[in-house]
């Protein structure tokens, strides 16, 4: 690290005491690097050994790279914290403005522990931290409208970032996610509940500081090359020109789109949910996260006439990608784009985790259906597939909890299923909701095996299409590589290098651009560090409990045709098994 | 370069907000990160709203100019000014005068950041945004 980089400053905030500290910790971002590599050390030593997660001492961790603000697409921050939905390690990605900002602010990482007795937010201006009422924002119904306040009472527009929380995490649901700049999100596992636990609405960061590199010229050079190979590369046309969504289609066409909580995986409505038809009916903007030229940030504007009046029409910009499509889209065999948008809207008004709130409202049609629960349990709600009015009404009472069956819901779809039955048909992997791929094998066995039952943690359904569905293979060989893969991402997440650029990082470039900031890595070292990544985050869980062999494959997984044909469960167990002696010999060997 | 060229927004519409124009006016200047950027980008009330990007216009009589108490603006061929670093005294009465907010700050030398017209910049948009264009 370079002299004078104020990436090793780690800023402490205890909101119990309203109080703040700064320490320099260069050897912690010497050994990690920064995003996962240090967040995932910060978290073991600041959450006690069977936190609870809605407890003042579980930490919340944010960490950003020694490459955010020097170079392109390095612009993610991570947040770890112990999650209330898996009762586990909790990690989650955003970008918007946020990672820029906490490293031009002076930090490469911010661990927020306490709860303040009354809701506040944070407010982080360079050096000074400012704790501020929040008591008018709370239980404000549209999330939108306390960005909306915040933004008007802040200074430094542009170079700053507004992470906020929503009524969800108001109310601690264990699946609400943060927002950043209004369409970004630290979703998955549940941080905004522990901001809500904490009583924390909101935390704006900002910073507009220089950074130090090693030589100016060569800087300049390799930013030179990134920069052409950025703008030249094919994922800037796919995700720039139609974005996540260009997805639905191929992956249609292939049956690994679940569809209908996963009774199909080809769902009849996928024309009219593709990419292709939103942004050629709605596509009303793009937007691109901080220091980013893909700009893959696909907004929708939709415009409806007001109910009551005529000639009076208002105009709504909702963001779309593929996951959001595959959630409240082809999960609830909703096929009407405008239907899906609204749906999308509601969810993002209270702060929801998408993806988590469409396979709970999935699950909870499904078990409608099969009679598991009546209408009456729902409090006369009726939910049948398509019908995105009904879903609009049933996130809303997610959110409230009128009856037990609805606060089951709010616990996800693990915990209603506990209590109501349909566990074969309850689609997560350690706690968390499943994401929208059935490919094949590979895609359930990197949510299983991934440190946060993710989709982004190996990216299973690639290796799906490109060796299952082409090849004979071996549960050895898909487990070696999904923890191969997750192992790169590790180095990738820990310089928070947006996995979407991941082509044009490659070792010898991360290599390079790290010489820049100061720090020497050979590609090999890279990898090590890795490796060495991906084992403490395990370690952690394994600390927190967390038992490979108990972990469940949800049975619907097995009766719906993948991509790669039908899902063998002895291929299944096999691979289980050897990922967990994988797992088992590095935990021996961490722990020498 | 030619003294009359000046930048220009052709089209802020296109914008997405990626800010890589203010990055790569700071590397102009030997430096990274944001501070001394000479040109702003940042939403109009929101992401939903869209992206507005404030640089200077290059005025052909600039405010700013004017009420330099220590004569350290020069005006430049073309429009706009030239900063003469070494007579700044950093008060900030260019950047109270400039009513579109285009004369930035560089906080750690406590100078103005006033845009050059150099097109550096324009070369990174990677939307169409900025373009170097002879003064009308
Ligand atoms: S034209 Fe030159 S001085 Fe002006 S904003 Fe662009 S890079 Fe900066
Ligand atoms: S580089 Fe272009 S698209 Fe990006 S913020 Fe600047 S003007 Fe907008």
């Amino acid at each position: 690290m370079l002299p004078g980089d104020t990436l090793c400053n780690v800023l402490y905030i205890d909101l119990g005491k309203k109080s703040y500290r700064i320490e320099k910790r260069p050897a912690l971002f010497e050994a990690g690097i920064g995003g996962a590599g240090v967040a995932i050390r910060l978290l073991a030593e600041e959450c006690p050994a069977g936190c609870d997660p809605f407890s003042p001492d579980n930490p919340v961790v944010f960490a950003v790279g020694p490459l955010t603000g020097l170079f392109p697409l390095a612009s993610k921050t991570v947040a770890m914290f112990k999650s209330p939905l898996s009762g586990n390690l909790g990690e989650s990605h955003c970008g918007g403005r946020s990672a820029v900002a906490i490293r031009l602010a002076g930090y490469g990482a911010m661990v927020i522990k306490g709860a303040s007795e009354t809701p506040i937010y944070l407010a982080v201006h360079g050096d000074k931290v400012y704790f501020r009422n929040a008591a008018t924002l709370w239980g404000m119904d549209n999330l939108f409208t306390a960005g909306q306040i915040i933004r008007g009472r802040e200074p430094s527009p542009g170079t700053r970032t507004i992470m906020r929380i929503g009524r969800a995490g108001e109310k601690m649901i264990p699946f609400a996610g943060v927002t950043t700049e209004t369409y970004r999100h630290f979703g998955r596992l549940g941080l905004g509940a522990v901001f809500g636990s904490k009583k924390l609405k909101a935390v704006v960061v900002s910073g507009a500081r220089s950074l130090p590199t090693k030589d100016v010229k060569e800087y300049r050079k390799i930013y030179e090359q990134i920069h052409k190979a950025a703008v030249e590369s094919e994922v800037m046309r796919k995700y720039h020109d139609l974005g996540t969504a260009e997805n639905v289609l191929p992956l249609n066409v292939i049956g690994g789109l679940p569809t209908r909580n996963l009774k199909d995986s080809r769902f009849e409505g996928a024309e009219t949910m593709s990419g292709e038809s939103f942004a050629g009916k709605y596509l009303g903007r793009r937007l691109a996260c901080s220091h980013c030229p893909v700009g893959c940030i696909h907004i929708a504007a939709l415009r409806e006439p007001d109910e009551r009046e005529a000639f009076f029409y208002k105009t709504s910009m909702i963001c779309y990608d593929y996951e959001p499509i595959y959630a409240l889209g082809t999960m609830l065999g909703i096929s009407d784009p405008e239907g899906f948008l609204k749906l999308m809207h509601k969810v993002e008004t209270t702060g929801l985790d998408v993806m988590s709130t469409g396979v709970v409202l999935a699950w909870a049609t499904e078990a409608l259906e099969r009679g598991l629960i009546t209408e009456e349990t729902m409090g006369w709600l009726r939910l049948s597939w398509g019908d995105y009015k009904a879903y609009i009404e049933a996130v809303e009472k997610i959110v409230e909890q009128p009856n037990d069956f609805f606060k089951a819901l709010a616990g996800g779809v693990e915990h209603a299923s506990a209590i109501y039955g349909g566990s074969e048909f309850a689609l997560s992997y350690g706690g968390n909701e499943m994401a929208g791929y059935h490919t094949g094998p590979a895609a359930h066995l990197g949510l299983l095996l991934g440190a946060r039952h993710s989709h982004l943690d190996n990216a299973g359904y690639s290796v799906d299409q490109k060796i299952v569905m082409k090849k004979q293979t071996t549960p050895r060989e898909i487990v070696d590589r999904i923890f191969e893969e997750e192992q790169w991402r590790q180095v990738l997440s820990s310089l928070v290098i947006c996995f979407f650029a991941r082509g044009i990082y490659t070792p010898e470039v991360v290599s390079e651009t790290l010489g820049s900031a100061g720090f020497a890595l050979s590609p090999d070292e890279l990898s090590s560090i890795g490796k060495k990544i991906h084992f403490e985050k395990y370690a952690f869980k394994f600390r927190e409990g967390f038992k490979l062999q108990e972990e469940r494959l949800p049975g619907r997984i097995f009766e719906t045709m993948s991509s790669a044909g039908r899902i063998d469960a002895d291929f299944m167990k096999q691979a289980v098994e050897y990922a967990e002696s994988v797992l088992g010999a590095a935990g021996a060997e961490e722990s020498k | 370069m030619d003294g009359r060229m000046r930048l220009s927004i052709v089209d802020r519409d296109r914008c997405v907000g990626c800010q890589i124009c203010m990055f790569a006016c700071v590397r102009r200047q030997g430096s990274a990160g944001l501070d001394g950027a000479c040109i702003g980008v940042r939403s109009v009330g929101g992401m939903e709203k869209g992206m507005t990007v404030i640089v200077c216009r290059a005025c052909p009589d600039p405010p700013c100019m004017k009420v330099c108490p220590a004569d350290a603006l020069k005006l430049r061929n073309g429009g706009g000014v030239i900063l003469d670093a070494e007579k700044c005294i950093g008060c900030g009465n260019c950047r109270e005068e400039c009513i579109i907010g285009a004369v930035f700050w560089w906080d750690e030398k406590n100078k103005p950041a006033i845009c050059i017209h150099c097109g550096y910049c324009a070369n990174f948009c990677p939307h169409g945004v900025l373009a170097l264009e002879r003064g009308k």
